[in-house]
């Protein structure tokens, strides 16, 4: 091979490389992340069973059931909508009822949702971001 | 005194204002004079900006709650040490923190950088004063650590109970010593941007500070896993949190200029390269602290959301790296190129280390700013998670990884790789044998488990190898071989560590994900539960009075497969009154290089409670393997070529004496 020619196949060799590198992010973009959603949402989208999604709100007032084990229940609202969420594990220290949180999983065929995460706020101050921003978009927000 | 510390970081703010003008117009006018201003400016910078913060701390550890600052962030019952480490545990101790770091780097480079030309000193002494300068101002205009509260409260906030540990007094200042370490190299870059000269001395200049920054940054992430691994109680080391990321991409950059900055020391190549890394590597730390400090995230970092603060870092951003590049961009061209290689030699190899590092870094950029932009531009919310970091850096990871041990068996100029394979079969063997063990015997479902420990081997077997090759073992007698490995450069160990680091946090990390073991079950005082082959009991909670909180402290005992008892986990849940809020402090007992972990849930009726119990298998290999890589970057440093301050004529002829090593 000449030094031209040499010179080309590496600078086509990296071009491959970094296209991989790039449709496989574009790939995972589409594929591997999850969208938000607020309970008021879900009365206008669908959410096909067995997609992830990430659903935010309050904790309803005596809302939470646990049973003899470690599963336990509870219904998340925004005003707009409610949701009921089965998740089995342990609830993070802040979780509480009033509490704004944001759950992770998937919605069973019943149409309850079924999380494999929950996170609460971090302290007395923190509302998770999106929980905050729809609840201040639906009037619901109380600052204080 | 808090006044006083006030006037001293206004003091600093006019110095480093002054650090950035003067020799900047004397390198360019020639004039010795004013480039000699440099040195004792940054120096009296860095003593003001430190009689600042020891105000600050000293009004945190007498509880002066007439500092705002002070009475959010501290509470007189908090225990003596986070007294001392809250004052950075806030947003704007911690920026006072990142500038005294900043003041300290360029404090460095004046005292040790007696052997630089004049005019590159003075050029990067300017360019630290004018990052030094933008970020007092951004404290001075919109984060003053010493607004004072008048009347002054008995009592203060406390602060976030999250914080209150060990991790805190180490974390931020390895990180930030990080961070801004990659200032200098910036700094170094943009001056020799300035000059329009570059040439391997500035490699050798840049290459102890690139170094000193990646080993804190190291040891920062590694205990920022660490602190998130024990503190948060969820058991997890890494969760591609964008905070988490943004230390990360620093450290891959800083990584890839690491390699690069040896093929422009050793055979003048990459310059133009070189010069972009360390620029985007100091850029890449600018974001993290714009993430971090800006508030457009939500963590346990983002301390107060300001827009205000916002909107000045990221001006600050757009500054610096809108700047630099733009000088890059007009300057590069004059840069003389490097010298030529085969694509099979030691720079092809570290061509082929940036090429991945700085790909991985991209994803990793996309990943986390991609979520910001989609929500700015569509209002659109989602979450960018593991899975997205699973498919893209996993499958970036693995094929540098498989090629690490190549690199330094590669000659420079032109190699053999076919020669190189074979000196490498013994290591390849090795991890072979491993992959059938763990696929036969200990994990037959999982093709992971025993292909990524297989991969952890090859590179723990790989660096062995290169080391053994290097002092002759196997083909000379003994004796010669030892004298030789104890003569080796110390630069040699320290490649061969840093890898061999490498292999054992990646043995760590791929044990733990595929081969951990989870149980979450309810437990009554009494009951037993066997996880990986030991018995764990559990005897009730006990009450617990703290210094500044309660506890319900459950106790575990914990039985090998005989019943004899080994030792008690305590798990706890922890109440801070003044904060009105819980923490999980988790039971971490560690066995070999495996831990079991025990975390508590909330009570269920009829008298249990829901405990969470992980097998951690080889775990501490994640952190452990960081230190090491961190002794690697250490040796490399303590190398006579690289002595900060060595002359370089000395420096050239070690480095020909060791040149049959590599």
């Amino acid at each position: 091979m000449t030094r031209k020619q040499k010179r080309l196949s590496i600078i086509l060799g990296a071009l491959a490389f970094l296209g991989t590198a790039t449709g496989l992010t574009f790939y995972a973009l589409g594929q591997k992340t999850s969208y938000f959603y607020m309970p008021a949402d879900l009365t206008t989208a669908s959410i096909a069973p067995g997609q992830r999604i990430r659903l935010g709100g309050l904790v309803e007032d005596g809302s939470i059931v646990r049973d003899q084990g470690t599963r336990v229940s509870f219904g998340v609202s925004d005003g707009g909508g409610h949701v009921e969420v089965v998740y089995d594990g342990i609830l993070p220290d802040l979780f509480r009822e009033g509490q704004g949180v944001v759950t992770e999983g998937t919605f069973d065929p019943s149409g309850t949702f079924v999380a494999d995460s929950v996170l609460a706020k971090h302290d007395e101050n923190y509302m998770p971001k999106e929980v905050a921003d729809s609840l201040k978009a639906q009037g619901v927000w109380q600052e204080d | 005194m808090v006044e006083t510390g006030h006037f001293a970081l206004v003091l600093a703010f006019a110095l480093s204002l002054v650090q950035f003008v003067l020799p900047l117009v004397g390198s360019r006018t020639g004039d010795a004079r004013l480039m000699a201003t440099a040195g004792p400016v940054a120096a009296t910078g860095f003593a003001m900006t430190a009689i600042s913060f020891a105000a600050l701390t000293a009004a945190y550890v007498l509880s002066d709650f007439s500092v705002l600052n002070v009475f959010e962030n501290s509470h007189s019952q908090k225990p003596l040490l986070y007294k001392f480490s809250g004052t950075w545990g806030n947003h704007e101790g911690s920026m006072l923190l990142w500038v005294l770091i900043l003041t300290f780097f360029g404090a460095l480079v004046a005292a040790f950088g007696r052997n630089l030309p004049a005019t590159l000193r003075a050029n990067v002494l300017s360019i630290q004063g004018l990052i030094g300068s933008a970020f007092f101002l951004f404290i001075l205009a919109t984060s003053n650590p010493f607004a004072r509260l008048n009347p002054a409260p008995i009592e203060g906030q406390d602060l976030n109970p999250v914080l209150q540990d060990v991790g805190l007094a180490i974390h931020p200042p390895l990180l930030y010593l990080g961070y801004v370490g990659f200032s200098v190299c910036f700094s170094f870059a943009v001056a020799a941007l300035i000059e329009g000269r570059i040439d391997a001395a500035w490699a050798r200049w840049v290459r102890p500070w690139t170094l000193a920054a990646w080993v804190f940054l190291t040891g920062g992430i590694a205990m920022g896993s660490f602190w998130a691994y024990y503190e948060l109680g969820w058991g997890g080391f890494w969760f591609w949190d964008p905070v988490e990321n943004a230390s990360f991409m620093p450290w891959l950059a800083g990584t890839a200029l690491l390699h690069s900055a040896i093929v422009m020391e050793k055979r003048s190549a990459l310059k133009i390269w070189t010069i972009l890394l360390a620029i985007l590597t100091f850029s890449l730390s600018l974001l993290g602290t714009f993430l971090v400090r800006s508030g457009v995230l939500t963590s346990v970092h983002a301390f107060a959301t300001d827009p205000a603060r916002g909107v000045f870092i990221l001006a600050i951003l757009t500054l610096f790296i809108g700047g630099a590049l733009a000088l890059f961009a007009w300057r590069a061209q004059s840069l003389a190129p490097g010298g030529i290689f085969h694509p099979i030699s030691r720079e092809g190899a570290l061509v082929l280390n940036n090429l991945f590092l700085s790909t991985a870094v991209a994803t990793v950029l996309v990943g986390t700013l991609y979520p910001l932009a989609l929500e700015a531009v569509t209002g659109e919310k989602i979450s960018v998670g593991a899975p997205f970091f699973d498919l893209t850096f996993g499958p970036l990871m693995v094929p540098l990884l498989i090629a690490v041990p190549f690199g330094p068996l590669l000659a420079w100029k032109r190699a053999d790789l076919w020669a190189a394979s074979q000196r490498l079969a013994l290591a390849a063997g090795g991890a072979l044998v491993v992959i059938l063990f763990v696929a036969l015997f200990i994990d037959r479902a999982s093709v992971f488990a025993a292909l990524g420990i297989g991969l952890a081997v090859w590179l723990i077997l790989g660096a062995l190898t290169d080391l053994a090759l290097k002092s002759g073992i196997g083909s000379v007698s003994t004796s010669v071989a030892l004298r030789r490995f104890a003569g080796l450069p110390r630069s040699a160990y320290g490649t061969s560590l840093a890898h061999l680091g490498l292999g054992l946090t990646t043995l760590g990390i791929v044990s733990v994900t595929t081969l951990q073991t989870e149980h979450i079950l309810t437990m009554k005082p009494g009951d037993t539960v066997e996880v990986a082959g030991y018995q764990l009991r559990f005897d009730g909670l006990q009450p617990f009075q703290g210094q500044n909180f309660t506890e319900d402290r459950g106790l575990f005992p914990l039985l090998d497969s005989d019943g004899d008892v080994l030792t008690t986990i305590m798990s706890a849940k922890r109440f801070y009154p003044a904060r009105q809020m819980p923490t999980t402090e988790a039971g971490i007992s560690t066995r070999g290089l495996s831990q079991m972990y025990v975390s508590l849930g909330d009570p269920v009726d009829g008298g249990g409670i829901v405990v969470r119990i992980w097998w951690k298998p080889f775990v501490t290999l994640i952190w452990l393997g960081a230190v090491v890589m961190m002794g690697g970057g250490i040796l490399s440093l303590l190398d006579r070529r690289l002595r900060v301050g060595a002359p370089a004529r000395r420096a050239r002829k070690t480095g020909e004496a060791t040149g049959a090593a590599h």
